[in-house]
């Protein structure tokens, strides 16, 4: 295999007078095997690899990629970089990340193990799971898919202001779909469980974990439109935070596209909210020691005790607001340019348990799963609108199962009417822990 | 006709080699799908041109099919060595005991070369011009008026060249050319920011810009956006919706389209298994999936899998006529494919995949359509949408919607998503215009995107969830 930062230094060392270069090389391999019936139905195996280049000259930034790590590709890359400069806006804010002297911490996210497990015990994982899942419960109608994959991948990045990271992560899942009921009582559930190598597996939890979700929504029917309290599900409140992280994109803030813009400092929730981006936690899922422009990883306290306390920024949104970069810079691989994100978001937990707080909202609705995030949440206006699935609150219990309905308020209203955080956190494969979560007030649309 | 030898991304006796080898350990089937994508896309963002950026990937992808496994490896790697070794990983996965080896040969008559029809390459055009269509749909964006705070655009080309061959002797090729344009701006008003969006996209070269004007597309999602600085809160509640034509299309591709899907109906995880034949709509309701629709974002001569593109009528006057197909599908039911095998690239098995699906126009009036509903809700743009195909249950955005009172168009409502179920809503389809228009969009499944389009004339709903905050 060969020497990915040896392949970005060359690169990043061909920079001209006042040019920056910076080079960010991947590869990667990865495995997934589906298994139907108690058969592997497919596998796919394969490894990719690629240069990512930009190039500033003047104030000017071009980006190109290409696939592959030849020196060709190499050098494909950089030529179509610099031509794409000449054509951008000059623009002072441009620049690549310099070194700030934070020292990165050690991290260690890679196993070889898992490299090394035979392809034969990756396809029994996933025969054992659905063989696990068609077994687990009488009601259970299908098992649409019973999944195993796993993915390694190492990325150099270095430019000619000094910058030099390396980092290597292993990762690995099991997942499952089941369907359980009749016809139009059929209800679906998915289970899953993460790990950085085989052991970390938990194939039961799955299995549980798809079995709970889908079995107690059966029978589930509309509401009637009410408001009332909401309650939600660990893996909600991870979807949640993650939105509420691109409100506080210091690129979103100072382009004037975030609900947050000009309110540092005011209070935005209430007192026991705290929201931390800590991905130099290894049990976070995003964890890394170096974020994608190559500067180390740190932590930072977004929302204090409710009041907005900071933004998440890589280099070039840095410049545009006059501050320096957070080292929240994320992109999709060698593909992309880098852009600022969270990786490692999580609430400060509570005192209160799951079961404590359906007890103390008494009456309510208990949120399992939402839908069209995508479509029904503005970042920027703050309307927040998604479908939703779950169980009744009656008395401080779970009660009747309830489907077709959505839940709204605003973002900003939400963090206004929480009114329990848990402490039941949990780092979830996503870019926030979950945490079940009470919003006082939301508006349930039914029949 | 058959093609020079450099023309393709694999030369044939190499595609026979491999194939050869791939089939060697007993495979029933074996492919090999190749890609060479090229594109660039420039981004202007806060009166800047941001960045411009080009990239380049080719690989790929072999696939070996023996009873029920599928046995899949990608590669970058495109010389004979390269490929060679991934039909042996492809293959290892799907092994029989015995030792079947065949030779496969290409057959001439089962050739298809798909050709673009595109008449500006977007890979000969000038930089600098591609830039310049930015800064004039900024200018107009802006120019709408002085509350557009904010305005991004992105421009983007692509040509994906892919070959296609298999065991079965086929050979195939297609060019894919696909250029867009969105314009996404932020209203300032005194009750905060509000948002527009539009975008033009078509399956075609640089050519769209002579035809259509990208000032406006900028003006359109600058008008959406200042449409709803006043907008107060959506309903909350079961009410009559009415959607204008083109975006409504994606209603058919949550509703129902994804429900179509062969894969799920093997797998009895769609509520429309087993009922082909049966009334699952309105008698309004004609829904069809059509890969060669004209220059459609779902549009290409040949899908994934090497076959051509066809039209197909899912539901006929409200009766289910038929699923999409791909490969393997259509295999276990010993039918044939109905072109809907698509992949995102060739790091991806193929799976059935809509192209642009449209519901067909109908006979009635679009104004005589609101002129007739007392209150509800006029939805002129939609966003995307999700479905859950094993309930039925689908969720989608209105990005510009109004409330209907006494028939007639009145208050900007501010974004909501609807709720509903697929089997229902169909069924609750009372009225279709005959006002037809399509609109792009990018569909995921499974972690895998592709461009599809949407399309419908004007229609009504007569109930449906709207989930918003104020009382319906």
């Amino acid at each position: 295999m060969p020497d990915l930062m040896n392949i970005a230094e060359k690169i990043a060392s061909d920079a001209q007078g006042d040019e920056q270069v910076e080079a960010f090389v991947g590869w990667g391999t990865s495995t997934e095997a589906r298994a139907y019936k108690g058969e592997v139905e497919s596998l796919s195996a394969a490894e990719s690899a690629g240069i990512g280049v930009r190039v500033i000259s003047s104030h000017r930034q071009g980006f190109a990629y290409v696939g592959g790590l030849s020196e060709d590709a190499a050098r494909e890359a950089l030529r179509q970089a610099r031509d794409n400069s000449l054509f951008a806006t000059p623009d002072e804010a441009v620049g690549l990340a310099r070194p700030d002297g934070i020292a990165p911490q050690e991290i260690d996210l890679w196993r070889d193990k898992l490299l090394h497990t035979p392809t034969e015990e990756k396809i029994n994982l996933a025969i054992e799971l659905d063989n696990a899942c068609r077994k687990a419960d009488s009601r259970i109608r299908q098992v649409t898919s019973s999944d195993y994959g796993d993915s390694a991948g190492e990325v150099a990045v270095c430019n000619s202001l000094g910058i030099k990271a390396y980092a290597r992560e292993s990762v690995c899942y099991i997942a499952t779909d089941i369907l359980v009921g009749e016809q139009s009582d059929t209800m679906s559930g998915s289970g899953y469980s993460v790990g950085r190598e085989i052991d970390d597996l938990l194939p039961e939890k799955a299995v549980n974990d798809a079995v709970l979700r889908s079995t107690r929504l059966l029978g589930a029917k509309k509401q009637k439109s009410a408001q009332l309290a909401v309650v939600l599900d660990k893996r909600v409140t991870a979807t949640l935070v993650s939105i509420l992280a691109g409100t506080l994109s210091g690129e979103e803030v100072v382009k004037q596209r975030s609900l947050f813009a000009d309110r540092l400092g005011d209070r935005v929730g209430i007192e026991t909210f705290t929201l931390i981006e800590d991905p130099t936690n290894i049990s976070a899922f995003g964890a890394s020691a170096f974020d994608a422009e190559g500067l180390a990883s740190r932590k930072l306290t977004l929302i204090d005790q409710g009041k907005l306390s900071g933004f998440l920024y890589d280099t070039y949104s840095s410049r545009l607001a006059g501050t320096t970069s957070t080292a929240s810079a994320v992109r999709a691989g060698y593909k992309s340019t880098p852009s600022v994100g969270a990786r490692a978001l999580s609430l400060l937990p509570g005192d209160l348990n799951e079961t404590q707080i359906i007890d103390k909202v008494g009456n309510g609705f208990y949120v399992q799963e939402i839908s069209g995030v995508h479509s029904g949440v503005n970042r920027i206006s703050g309307d927040f609108s998604v479908g939703a699935e779950g169980l009744m609150i009656r008395n401080g219990q779970l009660g009747e199962a309830v489907k077709e309905v959505t839940i709204a308020s605003t973002i900003q209203k939400m963090l206004q009417d929480i009114l329990y955080i848990g402490n039941d956190i949990e780092w979830l494969p996503s870019s926030a822990a979950g945490v079940t979560l009470a919003i006082g007030e939301m508006s349930l649309s039914g029949s | 006709m058959t093609l020079a030898a450099d023309d393709l991304l694999i030369p044939t006796d190499v595609i026979e080699q491999v194939l050869s080898r791939a089939s060697a350990k007993g495979a029933e089937f074996a492919e090999i799908f190749a890609e060479d994508r090229q594109g660039s896309s420039i981004a202007l963002d806060n009166k800047k041109i941001e960045e411009l950026s080009s990239g380049h990937d080719k690989g790929a992808g072999i696939r070996v099919v023996v009873g029920d496994i599928t046995g899949y490896a990608h590669t970058q790697d495109l010389s004979q060595n390269g490929l060679l070794a991934a039909a042996e990983a492809a293959a290892a996965v799907a092994k029989r005991e015995t030792d079947g080896s065949r030779v496969v040969s290409l057959d001439a008559s089962k050739e298809i070369f798909g050709k673009s029809a595109v008449k500006i390459w977007p890979e000969e055009v000038e930089k600098k011009k591609k830039v310049a269509l930015l800064q004039a749909a900024d200018e107009a964006s802006r120019s709408a008026s002085g509350q557009i705070a904010q305005v991004q655009i992105g421009y983007g080309d692509s040509r994906r060249r892919i070959l296609v061959a298999n065991s079965d002797g086929l050979l195939a090729t297609d060019d894919q050319i696909r250029t867009r344009i969105s314009v996404f701006c932020v209203a300032l008003g005194d009750g905060g920011l509000q948002t527009g969006y539009e975008t033009l996209a078509l399956t075609a070269g640089f050519e769209i810009f002579d035809e259509f004007s990208v000032a406006e597309v900028a003006k359109e999602a600058s008008r959406i956006a200042l449409s709803k600085l006043n907008a107060k809160p959506a309903p909350s509640g079961t009410l009559p919706i009415v959607i204008k034509s083109g975006t409504g299309g994606i209603l058919f591709h949550e509703a129902c389209g994804h429900g179509l899907e062969a894969d799920h109906i093997l797998k009895d995880s769609s509520v429309y298994t087993n009922r082909v034949g049966e009334i699952v709509a309105n008698p309004k309701v004609t829904l069809i999936d059509d890969g060669t629709l004209g220059r459609g974002w779902g549009t290409s001569a040949i899908d994934d899998e090497g076959h051509r593109a066809q039209s197909n009528v899912l539901i006929k006057d409200g009766v289910l006529t038929d699923y999409m197909w791909d490969y393997l599908r259509a295999r276990k039911e010993k039918r044939s494919s109905s072109g809907n095998g698509r992949r995102q690239s060739y790091q991806h098995l193929p799976m059935v995949r809509m192209t642009n699906t449209y519901l067909m126009n109908g006979t009635d009036n679009k104004d005589e359509i609101v002129a007739d509903t007392k209150y509800g809700v006029y939805v002129s743009k939609l966003g995307g949408g999700q479905v859950n195909t094993a309930t039925g249950d689908f969720v989608f955005g209105m990005t510009e919607a109004y409330l209907i009172e006494n028939g007639r168009i009145t208050e900007p409502l501010r974004d909501a998503n609807l709720i509903g179920n697929g089997p229902e809503v169909l069924q609750n389809i009372d009225a279709v215009a005959d006002d037809f228009d399509v609109c792009p969009g990018t569909c995921g499944k499974d972690g895998q995107n592709v461009p599809v389009g949407c399309g419908q004339p004007t229609l009504r709903i007569s109930q449906v969830t709207v989930g918003g905050t104020a009382g319906a």
